[in-house]
């Protein structure tokens, strides 16, 4: 294979990954970083604390990991996974501070219950975002905590290194700790008391001997974990807010009104729209750090949208419709995929060829092409570059492939056709899914191929004879009509017609040519063609029969899910199966509060974006029964 | 849809046997299956019997194609062979003509058989028979009728034509208008 082999895009799995998780690897990374500035913070009054009381972690603020609060014995072990990971040197260090800091606890501990209370505020002073909360609590002992402020600033001169130290490697830190917390979550008790013999042996013994003390102890305990009810409560209100401050210079501002309308008036430039849309990318993705003050984020969404529609030339009806799927950055790799043309794909006719064959005809042609990438499909090549018009090789005239896009592959796997079965294609043409479909039942048993179109029909019965098939019926009904026509097939396919919005890289003129009345009336059409399909069926127990494939080219969720959310209510007689293809992104269960049957995450999405092929939507149903049972 | 009447099947079984002989025969009695010819819209379709059966339920109007279509009966009632029966003539076809590869891509576009493309030929080909065109890695492209005798092509010089055209593989591109 040639050097553009190499090339081949495969299903990108981090890429997916990302898709999994819902962020970027961006937003991750900002996440993380966020972590890490956190932890760092709450990091200094750690270790101060430690030594003097071990309740002083408690109230520790550990932002973002507001779950684990709800266990204390989980929070305290994380503390202790942080020392434990900790070098030596800081353990040193520790141990070299724990006189200073004894005498200063004694005196504390005598203080009762309100002096936790303070010393909580002496934490929280290095931690901007806790002070306003704590402050309202009585400060008694002022004195004491400047006192022990110096001593912090000594510790924090070290920690300036540590800090560096967590930032360089934030990453492996957080995931560190997230397994080591586990692992330590039961220990809690145990180390507690390990703390406690070890660094304020001299302070707490004393109480403990005491059932005064023990009294006191446990309604330490208490308070504490009311504390840290409220911290958690309080850490949820404020998210993420608990970030270091941003140069107000390098804030990004919307742009004004007037710089808007000279835009209007021709000044408007593709780099800088393309810029501010990065950047408004940037600012959604961290709105709380980077908003503008008195914007909103729907300030934001509208520039944005006509920021899209200038660049990629969408209306503004499709913009709206697809920025409700994806994540903004995940919209922006979608519109970009959809600039690239795809890989021409062409599959292989095992009617009369084997694929090992015809790629070594086609390579001597000069043609540069491998196998579909993945192992999904045995059928697949796609074509890097040929010197001769891929569609008029002699080999595609005497009917060896069809040139067939690669996500059209999917509904037929789906399908799963066998051989010597009755198979209906309701929405044919150009056949390049039927006689896949027939290919695969090796020209036995029947495929009723339909089409609505006449003229659409010439192609399809071009295709179907240059192939070899020789076991179609070619028909021209309205596929609603169908079931009056014939029943009884073991397996119907309905690749639906759509709005296109899937395969716009190779249709742009769907950017611009589809409203709202265009989907209404796509929907509809979507929907009954589903239920004749489904009612063309016959259910058959016995065997892996019964089945249909419901397929579309498109993206929209009202053309996807909601026509088969609505399927599943009208037809009770059918149920939604594992379309039997591994990859693609599971369908929606619920969207913009409509709320969707759960076994919709069986149906499968396909991206340009993330699998490098048209975008595609595959529900596979199972009919359980022929009777349509009705609702008294 | 309708079988052939008794003087159609004359006319289209003498059309057949200039290019496959008696091998007629072999394509009614085949071991995996009953298949028949059936005339829909003047053309002439090689069915498997039971899908003819079940698609007798498709209106006239609304039936398209079934199995695999061979040719057409003219205004005239002259048949016509369609390179969609290509694959049954290769099949059983009595002679054979294989093109060297630099003679495949301009029999694809409609144009006769020179002698100086022809690699290897059937060697008791007659006069003026039906003879099936392959390329030398036995892909079938098309058919037509010789122009000379084999032993005569053999005193031919190497422009003379060997084949005269009738039907290709590239009609499916050229003429999918008026072939379907």
């Amino acid at each position: 294979m040639g050097r553009r082999a190499k090339n081949k895009q495969d299903i990108p799995l981090p890429l997916e990954f990302e898709r999994n998780s819902g962020k970027t690897t961006a937003g991750l990374r900002n996440k993380l970083k966020f972590l890490t500035n956190k932890k760092s913070d709450s990091k200094k009054p750690n270790h101060k604390s430690d030594p003097e009381h071990n309740k002083r972690k408690v109230v520790d603020p550990t932002p973002q990991i507001t779950k684990k609060l709800k266990q204390s014995g989980k929070f305290e072990s994380w503390d202790d996974v942080e020392l434990a990971s900790d070098d030596n040197e800081e353990q040193e260090m520790l141990d070299g501070s724990e006189g200073e800091y004894s005498s200063e606890e004694i005196s504390k501990k005598s203080d009762d219950d309100s002096d936790s209370e303070v010393e909580e505020n002496d934490d929280s002073e290095s931690d901007n975002e806790e002070e306003e909360q704590v402050e309202e609590e009585p400060t008694t002992l002022v004195e004491e905590h400047e006192e022990e402020e110096s001593d912090v600033e000594e510790e924090e001169e070290n920690e300036g290194e540590k800090k560096i130290l967590f930032g360089s490697d934030s990453e492996e830190e957080v995931e560190e700790n997230d397994s080591e917390d586990s692992a330590a979550g039961d220990s809690f008790d145990g180390s507690d008391e390990d703390a406690r013999d070890s660094y304020g042996s001299d302070s707490e013994s004393d109480e403990e001997t005491t059932f005064g003390g023990m009294e006191k102890q446990s309604k330490k305990l208490l308070k504490q974990q009311k504390i840290l009810e409220e911290e958690s409560a309080l850490e949820l209100a404020e998210g993420g807010e608990n970030v270091p401050e941003l140069d107000e210079n390098e804030l990004f501002e919307l742009p004004s009104e007037d710089q808007l309308v000279m835009e209007e008036q021709g000044m408007k430039d593709m780099k800088t729209v393309q810029m501010r849309i990065q950047e408004i990318n940037n600012v959604l993705n961290n709105f709380a750090r980077l908003k503008q003050p008195g914007k909103t984020r729907l300030d934001y969404i509208n520039q944005l949208k006509s920021d899209l529609q200038f660049v990629y030339g969408y209306n503004e009806f499709l913009i709206s419709k697809l920025i409700e799927i994806f994540t903004i950055s995940e919209l922006l790799e979608f519109l970009e995929a959809n600039e690239v043309p795809r890989p021409i794909t062409i599959r292989v006719n095992t009617i009369k060829t084997k694929r090992k064959h015809l790629a070594q005809a086609l390579i001597k042609r000069g043609v540069n092409l491998d196998v579909i990438s993945g192992k999904w499909s045995k059928v697949g090549l796609t074509i890097y570059e040929s010197p001769v018009p891929i569609g008029a090789t002699p080999e595609y005239m005497s009917g060896m492939y069809m040139i067939q896009s690669a996500s059209s592959f999917l509904p037929v796997l789906a399908l799963n056709p066998q051989p010597n079965e009755k198979v209906l294609d309701m929405s044919a043409a150009p056949g390049g899914k039927s006689t896949y479909v027939a290919a695969l039942m090796q020209n036995t048993g029947i495929v009723f191929v339909n089409d609505a179109n006449k003229d659409r029909t010439r192609a399809l019965v071009a295709n179907i004879h240059r192939l070899g098939v020789t076991n179609t019926v070619v028909s021209n009904y309205d596929g609603r009509e169908f079931p009056k026509v014939m029943g009884g097939f073991d397996r119907v396919l309905l690749d639906a017609p759509c709005s296109g919005t899937g395969v716009i890289s190779k249709d742009p003129s769907v950017k611009t040519n589809k409203s709202e009345d265009d989907f209404t009336m796509l929907t509809q059409l979507q929907k009954e063609l589903l239920l004749s399909a489904i009612d063309s069926a016959t259910a058959n127990n016995t065997s892996d029969s019964g089945i249909i494939v419901y397929s579309t080219c498109s993206i929209t969720v009202d053309e996807d899910e909601a026509v088969v959310n609505y399927a599943l209510t009208k037809r009770p007689n059918v149920k939604l199966v594992d379309t039997g293809i591994a990859f693609g992104k599971n369908g929606f269960t619920s969207f913009r509060g409509k709320h969707f049957h759960p076994s919709l995450n069986l149906t499968k999405r396909f991206y340009p974006h993330t699998n490098n092929m048209d975008g595609f939507f595959v529900a596979k149903f199972k009919k359980i029964s022929n009777k349509i049972p009705t609702k008294n | 849809m309708r079988p052939l009447t008794e003087e159609e099947t004359k006319i289209f079984f003498t059309k057949l046997s200039n290019y496959i002989g008696k091998n007629i025969a072999l394509l009614i009695d085949r071991p995996d299956g009953l298949y028949c010819f059936r005339l829909h819209k003047d053309r002439v379709y090689y069915v498997r019997e039971d899908i003819m059966k079940v698609a007798i339920s498709i209106g006239k109007k609304n039936l398209i194609s079934l199995g695999i279509c061979f040719g057409k009966f003219t205004k005239t009632l002259k048949f016509r062979l369609h390179v969609t029966s290509l694959p049954y003539l290769a099949q059983y076809a009595k002679y054979k003509v294989w093109l060297k590869s630099n003679g495949v891509m301009t029999f694809l576009y409609g144009n006769h058989v020179l002698k100086a493309h022809v690699g290897k030929m059937s060697e008791d080909a007659p006069e003026h028979k039906g003879i099936v065109v392959m390329s030398l890695d036995d892909v079938p492209l098309g058919f037509g009728a010789t122009a000379k005798s084999t032993p005569e092509t053999r005193k031919m010089d190497p422009t003379g034509i060997v084949v005269y055209h009738q039907s290709d593989a590239g009609e499916y591109l050229r003429d999918e208008d008026t072939l379907f």
